[in-house]
Formats: structure tokens, sequence, C-alpha cells
């Protein structure tokens, strides 16, 4: 009788979340479903299959929304900002560990701290800084926006890298140092590589944040050849309000190299997620 | 110095790990040098992005500026007076409360049931994970775009046809409804980030305080109340703050999905600081309400890692 009541109750389970499975999948079948379709098509019923699979909208969405360019935009911003974030932060995290004096508890203190500061309380001073003050929003922006990640990236990262950092035992490093290694080498050499597995967790953490940030970008890169994904979509959605023959592709285009890299990745990401939130 | 042999000693760490070789301190990592090539990049970046602004945002909320070229002149506690007396944005400030509580209360509760699910030890539950954690990846403004098309074009239809007469209105056309879209698109994004959380706190409950419970006869809802829920303590902490945080900052769906209509009803608070600061060219009264904004996610934050700190019970 209780074989009988658990296999009743993981019926249940199952029944439930496959009831939540379809909620969660449904937004992304209509967006799949209706970028097929015309925009004749997509107004008489969002739920009608494509009455055939012509690519045209992909085509005319790739076309008119610079897609390469743009694409090429994000993962230069991404990749560069995500790769420096992760050697700073690893960097300053060790030191940190390893050497207790006043300033670097202060340091790591204030850089805790500061994840509470919300973006909208430094928006203004910041593009008046680097705006109106130093004009670098119209002479470097890529390199301004990439620092800018850098400096917003280092608080959670150096957090992060700090909890793990205190579980490497510093045998390993005392037998290097023996063998005459220099500090930066220790580093380099030893700690870094060690380290790989928690900077594939907040590299993660990293780049899910940057390529989908709209905000910052728009407020630095005002080139349209500049644009990032996020801005573009937006600029797209101005132009062409309700003309969803053309909306839906770019959403999906938008949206495709994040999955893609979610599909590739997927086990990693989950237990980088994970790790990232237990320390 | 001895660059070759201290690569050929990587291996050989690797085996010996853990095994004691000399007791002592790491010998010239602690110096001048070494602190400016560690920490100084970090502590640059840092400075220019957080530090200096944060501080010169704070002088920027006492000044009377307007535009980025006017002269910023000491105006005192100005921009804060005005910046209290603005109705509306208080008005933002507290839809802006209520979206929390709400995004607070009902993405908790769904990433735990999920999470408590696609732990039960049933086929497939890495599919299932995977999949609700899906949502999480894609941005806020392509998010609320996404939930537009649904809303205005998907919804209506299927409440004409099945006769459901709450999905035939226009949600987003409507003060409250729109509301309640913001709090469903904010669930469906991330309830599966909090999944993944909670699914490490549920791993690792000991089994043998479930094997006792379940030999003292406790029912599953009493041991999911009694035994379990105690222990997750922790990871509602970390939850809890990340929606609060999350919660408070949303910017970027509500520009995308109601752009703060009908009628500036659903505009919450950081889009009301930009629009201020920004748009509307009110930079020290903007940048008072972002100030006024940092205070209160700091204190809110505040209070709540240190009670809930204090509920944590010991493994």
């Amino acid at each position: 009788m209780v074989e009988q009541r658990k296999g009743f109750t993981s019926g249940l389970v199952f029944v439930f979340l496959i009831v939540a499975l379809v909620i969660f999948a449904f937004p992304f079948f209509i967006l799949i479903i209706n970028s097929f379709k015309s925009n004749g098509e997509i107004l008489q019923s969002p739920f009608s299959l494509p009455s055939s699979f012509s690519f045209d909208q992909f085509a005319s969405a790739i076309d008119k929304m610079n897609f390469l360019v743009t694409f090429k935009n994000s993962l230069l911003i991404t990749v560069l900002s995500t790769a420096f974030i992760l050697l700073f932060s690893g960097m300053a995290a060790y030191y940190i560990v390893r050497v207790k004096t006043k300033f670097n508890n202060t340091l790591f203190a204030t850089l805790v701290a500061a994840m509470i500061i919300p973006f909208q309380s430094l928006m203004i001073p910041l593009i008046n800084i680097y705006g109106a003050k130093l004009g670098w929003i119209d002479t470097a922006p890529m390199i301004l926006l990439i620092a800018l990640y850098i400096g917003f990236g280092s608080s959670l990262s150096v957090f992060i890298f700090h909890g793990f950092i205190k579980s490497i035992p510093f045998e390993l490093e005392e037998a290097a140092s023996i063998d005459g290694c220099s500090p930066k080498q220790i580093f380099f050499r030893i700690i870094f590589p060690v380290l790989m597995p928690t900077s594939v967790t907040i590299g993660i953490l990293n780049v899910m944040w940057i390529w989908n940030d709209y905000l910052l970008p728009s407020l630095v890169l005002n080139k349209d050849n500049l644009y990032t994904l996020p801005i573009q979509m937006k600029v797209f959605n101005g132009t062409y309000m309700n003309n969803w023959e053309l909306l839906i592709p770019a959403i999906l285009l938008t949206i495709l190299p994040i999955l893609v890299f979610y599909l590739i990745g997927q086990r990693m990401i989950i237990e980088g997620i994970t790790q990232g939130s237990v320390k | 110095m001895s660059e070759q042999r201290c690569r050929s000693l990587i291996p050989f760490i690797y085996i010996k790990q853990g095994v004691m070789i000399m007791r002592g301190k790491n010998s010239g990592l602690k110096s001048l040098g070494n602190q400016v090539f560690f920490t100084g990049p970090t502590l640059l970046f840092f400075c220019i992005t957080l530090l200096i602004p944060f501080i010169y945002g704070l002088y920027l909320s006492f000044t009377n500026m307007t535009s980025p070229i006017s002269p910023m002149e000491f105006a005192g506690l100005e921009s804060y007076r005005t910046a209290f007396q603005d109705t509306k944005f208080w008005s933002a400030m507290w839809l802006t409360i209520k979206f929390v509580a709400a995004t607070i209360i009902l993405v908790n509760l769904i990433g735990f049931v999920l999470a408590y699910l696609v732990t039960s030890g049933m086929k497939g539950q890495n599919f299932f994970r995977a999949a609700f954690f899906t949502p999480n990846l894609i941005g806020g403004l392509v998010l609320g775009y996404i939930w537009q098309f649904i809303f205005v074009q998907s919804m209506p239809e299927i409440g004409q046809k099945l006769g459901i007469e709450i999905l035939r209105l226009g949600w987003l056309g409507d003060e409250q409804l729109a509301f309640w879209a913001l709090v469903i698109v904010t669930i469906w994004q991330s309830s599966g980030y909090l999944m993944i959380i909670f699914i490490a706190g549920l791993v690792s409950v000991p089994g043998d305080i479930i094997e006792a419970s379940t030999l003292d006869g406790a029912s599953t809802l009493r041991r999911l109340w009694s035994v379990v829920l105690p222990m997750m303590v922790p990871s509602f902490v970390v939850t809890v703050f990340l929606t609060l945080k999350n919660s408070f900052m949303v910017y970027d769906l509500n520009l995308s999905l109601t752009n703060g209509g009908p009628f500036d009803t659903t505009k919450m608070v950081s889009m009301h600081v930009v629009q201020k600061g920004l748009i509307e060219s009110n930079y020290s009264v903007g940048q008072a309400q972002a100030i006024v904004l940092f205070v209160i996610v700091a204190i809110i934050t505040g209070l709540q890692v240190y009670f809930s700190k204090k509920m944590e019970v010991e493994a």
C-alpha cells in the first residue's frame, strides 16, 4: 500500500512538472512558430502553424538590425570584459587572502559593501565625469565601457574568488616558494590554474550579466555601429513598432547566441551557478 | 629566475598536495611592488567606476546642477527638498515596494516548489532543471518584448477561444493587470535561478535527519515544514537577498514591457530616477533621489541579512 501511494505521488509530481514545463516553454514555442509567418498570418492567429517555412523575415531582420556587426560588438565587449575581470579579480583576491594587512581587509570590505550600490545612483555622475568632463564617451566609448564593466564586475568576482582561495592549501605555495618561484610565478603557474573551476563559475555569471545589460551600454555607446544586441533590439522595436514579422525574428536572433552558449555549456553553467551561490 | 624548475614542479605539487614541507610565511609576497601588481588593477577600476562616481554623486546631490554643462553651485539640501516633495517619486517608490513584496513571495515560493519537485529523485530531473533555468539567460529588455507579444497578441486569442474573460482583456492597458504582468514575467525569468540555489540547499540536508523523521512517523508535509525548511534558511538568505535587490532595481523589463504605462501607473523607481536625471535634465534632483533609493535599499537588505542570519540553525 505504501508503494502504491508512492507511485501515486511521483505520478502527481511528474504531471505537475510537465504542466510547469509547458508554461515555461510556451513563450519560446509561440516565438518560433510565429517567426516564419507574415504579419497577416500572425494577426489572424498567433497559434496557427506557418503555412510555409520561409526565412525571408529572418534575412530581412538580419539585414535591418545590422546583426553581424551588432553581434560582434556584444561578443567583443562580453569576452574582453569577462577576461579582464577574471584576471584582475583573481589576482586581487589572492593577495587579499594571503596578505592580511589592514589595507587589504578594508579593501575587501569596501568591495563587498559596494555590491549594494544601485547602478542608478552612479549613472548621473558617470555620465557627467566621462561624458561632459573628460569626453571619453565620444573619444573611446568601447574602452570606457569595458573599463566600467571591469570595475562593476570586480566586487562579486573578488568575493567569490576570496571564498575559494581560502580553501587552497598553503603548502602548495610553500613548496613552490622553496623551489625558487617568485610570488608572480606562483600565482600564474599554480594558483590561477587551480582556480580554473571557480573562474568558470565567475565567468558565466559575468557573461550572463554583461551580454544582457542594457542601461550602461545605452548611455556609453552613442553611435549605431557600436550598438550591442540589447540596444539594437530597443532601437529596432522603436522603428518597427508592432511589425511582428520583423520583431519576432529579431528577438529570436538576439537570444539565439546565449541559448547556444547554454546548450553547449549547460552542465557547467548549472554547476557554476550552484557553486557561485553557495560560497 | 628558475622558471624552468618552477614549471616542472607543478605536477609534483599536484601529487604532493597537502603534504607539508615546511611551515612559514610565503616569503616575498608581502611587498609594496606586489601589493600594486596584484591589487592595483582592481583598485584602479573600482575607483573609477564605483568609488569616485559614488562620492562625486553625493556631492552632486548637494548642488543645483540641471544639465551636464551647467555650473555646479553648492545648494545644500535644496535638491533633497525637491526630491522629497516629488509625489511621483514616492508613488513610484511605493509601487516598487509592492512589486518587491509580490516577487519575493512568489518567485521564492515557485522556485522552492520547483526545486523540491526536481530533487524527488525521478527520471529526467536534470532535463527539467535545465529547462526551468533557460528563461534566466534572456535579458530583461528582450524579455519584455517577448511577453509583449504574448500579452498583446496571444492571450486575448486564448481568452476568446476558451471563453476565459480575464485573458481576453488587454493586460498592458490596465493599471492593475499591467503590474501583475510585470510580476508574472519576473516569476518566469527568475524562479529557475532560485530553483538552482534551492537545489544546492536541499541536496545538502543530511539524509539521516530525513530518515529519523520518517521513522518517527512524520508525514511528508510535516517533514517539509519542521525538518527541511529550517535547514533551508541559509538558502533563503541568499535568494531573498537576490530577489530583493533585483526587484528594487528593475528597469529593463519595466522599460520594454510597459514603458511605465498605462499613463505612468507602472513606472517604478529606477525608471523614475533615470527619467528625472537624464531625460528631464534634472541632474541634482535625480541624483538626490538615487541616493535616497540607495539608502532605502541598503537599510532593507542590511536588515534582511541581519535577521535571517539569526534564524539559521546549526546543522
